[in-house]
């Protein structure tokens, strides 16, 4: 069999060896906790409660603000101490529900659910919905939005996304080969969604260990099949993944859906299982701690809230000095300016270099070279594109397909010229998406 | 908040690849073409060779600290126009000649239209024209050493194919411009680009293929073997082919145009050497091609992942 792939894209240092072998350890926090109330695509969450209210494990503080949105609840127990505006990873200041934890970890009870087997469609929707589960590679989406296509039966695969192309992130690895029986369990739940959808579960072929396991986890799963993906970013994203799968082709007008094909992330179908299965709301996830400025890169199940200085602090502090320290992998994630900033369902990982390639080198002429058209995944010409943007022409960048951009970084990581071409792309999209809304 | 981290846009890590590391493998690339000249045509090729160079990157590094530009000499861009320009010159040029075709070419050609990057012709090829309006006859002048004779592709006009021997044109035993006469030394060059990724075959590939068949069908030949090969091995077909059609500023960078771009070469080079005044056409054919590209790359934009096409062009 052919290695599953697609057309462009980049080999980045991975930096997996740093943190692939730390088996996941549950961090209990010590600081307050915050719940921004946006940690998801699509209306704000409401808060349910009042400064001053004594807060349960698992209980719900924040109501989903419409149905493209999500609940958000405690993962401590404690004292509402203030509901404030705070500062989140990706720089934005977001309402937030403020949690002084008591470190009882008192628990409140589960979500109600009836044995699986009894369960009718909408009740595994509704409970995933009341769940909180969001996307948790990035994006957000709600994810019972995203299972609940116009037509069900037109899905015809079900993808869980375990490609973790990011370099450095590890917790999606460390899900497979700890929680197998979690990743199967979850993706049958949601099977059971498509009655004539295949389950593939996803894997970069430099993750032997992991593919082993999954393949022995669904041996006996006669809807479940593990599809070995070549190893190269960003095969992890959406588009990418459902081409190397399916050999279909998305583009930024569709959907998924569209195509007959449901994406999720690793973790999100575990936490999906959780849910559904066990009853309990999303209040955790596992999050990489990882990067070469690092003492000691861990895998932390973290609670959902904690502080991100506290969390670099339980992997051992800083050993040299962090000239960058992001959330995310470096390809996509945010860059912070302060680490007081608390983990959400969307943190994967805490990636802190001790070099900073973008102000370390600098920007000159671009030589028309071509690197960025043969790294572009989407087909695109990013040298143009990125000169359009200089020039804000927003519709020839448009004619020359620039909203097809998906962000991925790998024009900007390959520039010999060392050109911020995605950042470029970035803003105009940003301008020609505004516009539209207007 | 003293103390604020960096932030930047991602993604925050960069391959190591930088534009003067490409330059430096162009200029390596391009050494065993001219080593080949030098050994064959004696000292004063070496001497074109440095003056090229030199007065190319002084005139860089002069005009950038007249204009309070950075200067940007260290990205070995001006090495390799030198160098390629030096190549493009008879061994029995002067150096004054050879001086002011290096101040037209960098001056003139690159500087004035903003540096590197912004350039619409090759500026060594630009210097080359330059020189060939403005100095025909000692352009012309191919006299080396006791060897007084015509260039193979003049040869080849005057008369039959077999006038030529085409196992010295491929190991560069022949009159000619310093740097085009040895296949062998320039192949060498394009195999190292081809290896380092420097370099594809879409525009090289086209252009050569193109030239063939339309020296196939119009070259007045037939399938004449000899005249084919000699009429590829000849003149400034291999160096322009492999070094100065595939430079990145002056050639499409959307990969159909590059196809469509080594197609007209091919074309040009055929036209002018068969029907025009002078043996030689691959100068004129690069730097009119050049003119072109905006107008290639329009019509070349390349259909978007997942996007299909559609009646009346490609709209988003």
């Amino acid at each position: 069999m052919a290695t599953l792939t697609f057309k462009g894209g980049v080999h980045p240092y991975d930096g997996k060896e740093l943190s692939k072998d730390k088996a996941i350890v549950p961090y209990q926090p010590k600081g307050d906790l915050i719940y921004p109330v946006s940690q998801h695509i699509g209306a704000p969450a409401a808060p349910v409660v009042a400064k001053g209210d004594r807060v349960l494990v698992g209980q719900k503080i924040a109501e989903a603000g419409g149905f493209v949105s999500s609940p958000i609840y405690a993962s401590v127990s404690g004292t509402v101490k203030a509901i404030e505006p705070h500062f989140v990873s990706t720089g934005a200041k977001v309402n937030a529900i403020v949690v002084e934890n008591d470190g009882l970890y008192e628990e409140a009870p589960g979500l109600s659910i009836k044995p699986f087997e009894e369960m009718s469609r909408d009740d595994i929707i509704g409970i995933i919905k009341e769940s909180g589960v969001v996307g948790m590679g990035g994006a957000g989406f709600p994810t019972h939005v995203k299972l609940s296509p116009k037509d069900p039966d037109k899905i015809d695969y079900v993808l869980v996304n375990c490609a973790e192309c990011e370099p450095y992130l590890t917790s999606d690895y460390r899900l497979m080969v700890e929680r197998p029986e979690k990743v199967v369990g979850g993706l049958k739940v949601v099977l059971e969604l498509f009655g004539n959808a295949q389950g593939c579960i996803c894997i970069e072929d430099n993750k032997p260990e992991a593919i082993k396991i999954m393949q022995k986890a669904c041996e006996n799963e006669t809807r479940i099949q593990v599809k070995v993906l070549k190893t190269k970013y960003p095969q992890g994203a959406e588009r990418m993944l459902i081409h190397a799968v399916t050999g279909r082709d998305l583009n930024s007008t569709m959907l998924p859906a569209d195509l007959g094909c449901v994406v999720d992330n690793c973790d999100t179908i575990t936490s999906i299982y959780d849910a559904v299965i066990l009853g309990k709301p999303l209040i955790s996830r596992v999050v990489t701690i990882s990067g070469e400025a690092v003492a000691e890169p861990s895998n932390f199940e973290c609670r959902m809230g904690t502080n991100v200085a506290e969390l670099i602090e339980a992997a051992g502090g800083f050993k040299t000095e962090a000239k960058k320290v992001i959330s995310g992998g470096p390809m996509m994630g945010f860059a912070m300016f302060d680490l007081e900033v608390p983990t959400t369902k969307t943190t994967s990982a805490v990636t802190c270099l001790a070099a900073d390639a973008v102000s370390e080198s600098p920007t000159t002429a671009c030589i028309n070279c071509g690197r960025c058209v043969a790294a572009c995944d989407e087909g695109l010409i990013p040298a143009r594109l990125a000169q359009f943007s200089e020039k804000f022409d927003l519709e020839t960048f448009q004619k020359w397909h620039g909203m097809e951009c998906v962000e991925c970084g790998c024009c900007s990581y390959v520039c010999p010229a060392k050109r911020p071409l995605a950042q470029m792309i970035k803003n105009v999209r940003r301008m020609v998406m505004a516009n539209r809304k207007k | 908040m003293s103390d604020l981290r960096k932030v930047s846009s991602s993604p925050h890590i960069r391959d190591k690849a930088t534009s003067s590391n490409i330059m430096r493998d162009v200029a390596i690339a391009l050494l065993p073409a001219a080593v080949f000249g030098v050994v064959h045509f004696g000292m004063n090729a070496l001497i074109v060779l440095l003056v090229t160079v030199a007065v190319c990157v002084a005139t860089e590094y002069i005009y950038e600290k007249l204009m309070h530009k950075p200067v940007t000499v260290g990205d070995f861009s001006a090495v390799v126009t030198g160098l390629l320009l030096g190549m493009n010159l008879p061994c029995s040029a002067p150096w004054w000649m050879a001086a002011l075709g290096s101040v037209f070419a960098i001056l003139v050609v690159k500087q004035l239209f903003g540096g590197l990057g912004q350039n619409f012709m090759n500026p060594a090829l630009g210097g080359r024209c330059f020189l060939m309006i403005s100095f025909a006859g000692r352009m012309t002048n191919y006299a080396y050493d006791t060897f007084t004779g015509a260039t193979p592709l003049a040869v080849l006009r005057e008369g039959e194919s077999a006038g030529v021997d085409v196992l010295q044109m491929v190991i560069g035993n022949t009159a000619g411009m310093i740097g085009e006469t040895s296949v062998i030394a320039i192949l060498i060059g394009a195999a190292y680009l081809l290896w380092r990724g420097v370099i594809d075959l879409r525009i090289p590939g086209t252009y050569l293929v193109t030239f063939a068949v339309f020296m196939l069908l119009f070259g007045g030949h037939g399938f004449d073997g000899t005249y084919l090969a000699a009429q590829l091995a000849g003149g400034g077909l291999m160096l322009g082919a492999w070094f100065m059609a595939t430079d990145y500023v002056t050639s499409p960078i959307t990969p159909a145009g590059q196809i469509v771009y080594g197609v007209i070469l091919g074309i040009l080079t055929g036209i002018f050497r068969c029907f025009g005044a002078s043996p030689e056409g691959v100068s004129y054919a690069i730097i009119f091609s050049n003119l072109l590209v905006p107008l290639i790359e329009r019509f070349t934009i390349p259909m978007a992942f997942g996007k299909v096409k559609v009646k009346g062009g490609n709209r988003s």
